[in-house]
């Protein structure tokens, strides 16, 4: 793991966008995740690694209740955002999903023009006056996704039509159009081919000034590239979290030492 | 040590070995089923096809006569006020008199008559229903009235089937409806041009007619009965059958009861049509009070039909748009409303539509729940509306087919031809609607 380029390390804040806490999934009769306590920082970058199933994708989609799409997933214990429990019963989904964006691992444009895919957020939230204003956060939100010189001349031609990077790119962009405070992303680079993976990777790292990111990943390398924070789940348990360079050089779990020297997983 | 490569026959590339040859044949002989299927398929086709348009295309083409009819003032208005109520008091049989002797004058005119035919023979050359037609247009336009005006009526059907082929002298002498002479006189006549053949609008315009006036009869009511019965049920099914399926699809719970409604809607979509016309007598007829032979009925009874037929292609339509798009919709913040109305719809909505006309192609051209409430009925005032009677396409067809006369043969293969093409044109719509859904993206 000698390529591993562990750039910026330092936590930059220590504000907790989100606290969870004793946070437990079923699916069913499945014990997905375990008694989860994790701290995510405004301004960084938290990676979840692990094996698949460990249940760090499921613990993604807690944090802005996608889950609440699965009639068989149970989420207790508390997740609260800047104070606040987002699985309070007077809360509703949508406006967290506002404020919390999320990209997926495949890239899922809609079947509709680049701008109105960009738009869309914007639109159904009422965050824009006029149609000059909506076309302002586009182009914001395109040229923040690092998509907007590829994309101005056809912005009406669809979404669907675009390369697979340039698709998640698209998402991206969806996604910080309605300015969210966290922006969560479910192995965004999965999908796609190394140049659009470090175009993506490089934008993430951009992103981060602005809200916190959350990122789910396969790859070491990318969690060691991108993030200031990781967390590694194993069987559904939060095995170790900490800083990013302890995390690869020094961990404290064995655990996490086989898994990130290729031993289990 | 075994060695797997040493199960291979042959080594070489270029011959195929006895295993390759029986996968092969095996290919092969699939193959040819399909095609031996799709053959056989295109063979039926093609056979009902032929048949249908070969007994049915020559209900479009009627025997007219055209002949110069003066019409008698002191018979046709004795009041002398061309006052329509009172003009309207001179029957049919007043008419038919007028015409015979019109017909016999113009016939005796031309020198067309056979020898020692007799007058009151040669009026038998007309339809019954000719009268009535110089009558009608009479009574529309009474100024005719003292006036000699070229007319146009309905040649007898057996006149009419001699000229198709289906009436020979030989079968006109055993004939009590013809006889020779009167075919020798047609034949004369359209020698003359006072007997000729022409596109026959009155088979879709004009209601049904009585067994011995097949030349007559005609699809109008049918054909506007049909036409009240698909609004009813477009216009009951299309929101009920979209609203059940997006309803189960995406926002009911999935528990036994959803389980429940679910088998239910399947077990409906196999219930004999017939049996929704049982329940159709007993809920709109004989409980609801709604009248017999209405198209309101039929379309109430074809939506229960329909409704099953519709939710479960709806269904299979919305369960195909891929989760990743709720995702996305979700995922922005949308509810799951705006998700279903925005993105799950949309792109369900060609499926949805093809669903919908099959199931309104299969409803047009349902025949035995009607039998039951009653629009098998003879009618020949055309409906109004949707309470008023009427017949149904499908019904005309079952109905003709069990006349007795041999014109009405042509007449039933007909009206399965304007059924053909209603269904034609419904399966035209779907794919243009679904163009236009698609060539969004």
């Amino acid at each position: 793991m000698n390529d591993m380029r562990i750039a910026e390390r330092d936590v930059s804040t220590s504000e907790t966008k989100i606290a969870a806490r004793g946070v437990q999934v079923h699916y069913g009769t499945t014990h997905a995740l375990k008694d989860v306590d994790i701290d995510i920082l405004n301004g960084n970058v938290t990676a979840f690694i692990g094996p698949s199933g460990c249940g760090k994708s499921t613990f993604l989609r807690c944090l802005n209740r996608m889950n609440d799409t699965i009639a068989a997933a149970k989420v207790t214990g508390s997740i609260k955002l800047d104070g606040e429990d987002i699985y309070d019963a007077k809360v509703d989904p949508v406006q967290l999903r506002a404020k919390v964006g999320m990209v997926f691992q495949k890239p899922n444009p809609f079947p509709k023009s680049i701008y109105d895919n960009v738009a869309y957020g914007p639109k159904i939230h009422g965050l824009t006056r006029s149609k000059a204003e909506l076309d302002n956060v586009v182009e914001t939100s395109l040229k923040k996704a690092a998509l907007w010189n590829e994309v101005k001349d056809r912005l009406h031609s669809p979404g669907t039509g675009l390369s697979g990077g340039q698709q998640q790119r698209l998402c991206i962009a969806r996604a910080v159009a309605t300015s969210p405070e966290v922006l969560l992303m479910d192995e965004p680079c999965s999908a796609l081919d190394p140049i659009a993976t470090a175009q993506v990777e490089e934008l993430i790292d951009e992103l981060r000034g602005q809200f916190a990111v959350v990122i789910v990943t396969h790859s070491m390398q990318q969690a060691a590239r991108v993030s200031q924070k990781t967390a590694f789940f194993h069987l559904g348990n939060l095995v170790e979290f900490g800083e990013t360079g302890q995390i690869f050089t020094n961990p404290r779990d064995p655990r996490t030492e086989s898994y990130i020297s290729g031993r289990i997983g | 040590m075994s060695d797997i490569s040493s199960h291979r026959g042959s080594s070489s590339l270029l011959v195929a070995d006895a295993r390759t040859k029986r996968r092969n044949a095996a290919e092969a002989r699939f193959r040819s089923y399909g095609v031996a299927a799709i053959a056989i398929a295109l063979i039926a086709l093609v056979t009902l096809l032929i048949s249908i348009f070969g007994n049915g295309a020559s209900a479009f083409r009627q025997t007219f006569v055209t002949v110069p009819i003066t019409l008698p003032a002191e018979t046709l208005d004795p009041s002398g006020n061309r006052d329509p109520a009172e003009m309207a008091k001179v029957t049919t049989i007043g008419y038919g008199n007028v015409l015979k002797a019109g017909v016999t004058a113009a016939v005796r005119e031309a020198g067309v008559v056979p020898e020692g035919m007799a007058d009151s023979d040669i009026a038998g050359i007309l339809s019954q229903e000719a009268p009535a037609q110089l009558r009608a247009m009479v009574l529309e336009n009474p100024e005719l009235i003292g006036t000699t005006v070229e007319t146009h009526v309905l040649a007898h059907g057996r006149i009419d089937g001699f000229f198709k082929g289906r009436v020979t002298m030989e079968s006109a002498q055993r004939d009590s409806n013809v006889t020779p002479e009167r075919l020798q006189l047609a034949q004369a006549m359209t020698e003359k041009g006072l007997m000729s053949s022409g596109f026959n609008w009155g088979f879709v315009t004009m209601p049904d007619a009585s067994d011995q006036r097949p030349e007559a009869a005609g699809l109008g009511v049918a054909i506007l009965g049909s036409l009240f019965m698909m609004f009813v049920v477009v216009l009951l099914s299309l929101p009920i059958g979209v609203a059940a399926s997006v309803y189960l699809e995406e926002f009911a719970p999935k528990n036994r009861w959803t389980d429940v409604i679910e088998v239910n809607i399947s077990n409906l979509a196999a219930v004999p049509s017939i049996v929704f016309g049982i329940l159709g007598l007993a809920i709109f007829i004989n409980f609801a009070h709604l009248p017999q032979s209405a198209p309101i009925v039929g379309g109430l009874v074809l939506t229960l039909m329909t409704l099953p037929r519709i939710i479960i292609p709806a269904r299979a339509a919305l369960r195909a748009v891929p989760p990743s798009i709720r995702d996305a919709a979700l995922g922005v913040g949308a509810s799951r409303m705006q998700t279903v109305f925005h993105h799950v719809l949309p792109l369900a909505a060609p499926g949805i539509l093809t669903g919908m006309i099959i199931g309104l192609a299969q409803a047009l051209g349902e025949t035995a729940p009607l039998l039951l409430i009653g629009m098998v009925a003879f009618v020949r005032d055309y409906p109004g509306g949707l309470f008023d009677p009427a017949s149904a396409l499908p019904v005309q067809v079952y109905n003709w087919t069990q006349r007795s006369d041999p014109a009405f043969v042509e007449r039933a293969s007909g009206a399965i031809i304007v059924l053909l093409v209603f269904l034609i044109c419904m399966n035209a719509i779907a794919i243009i609607l679904r163009r236009r859904f698609e060539r969004r993206w």
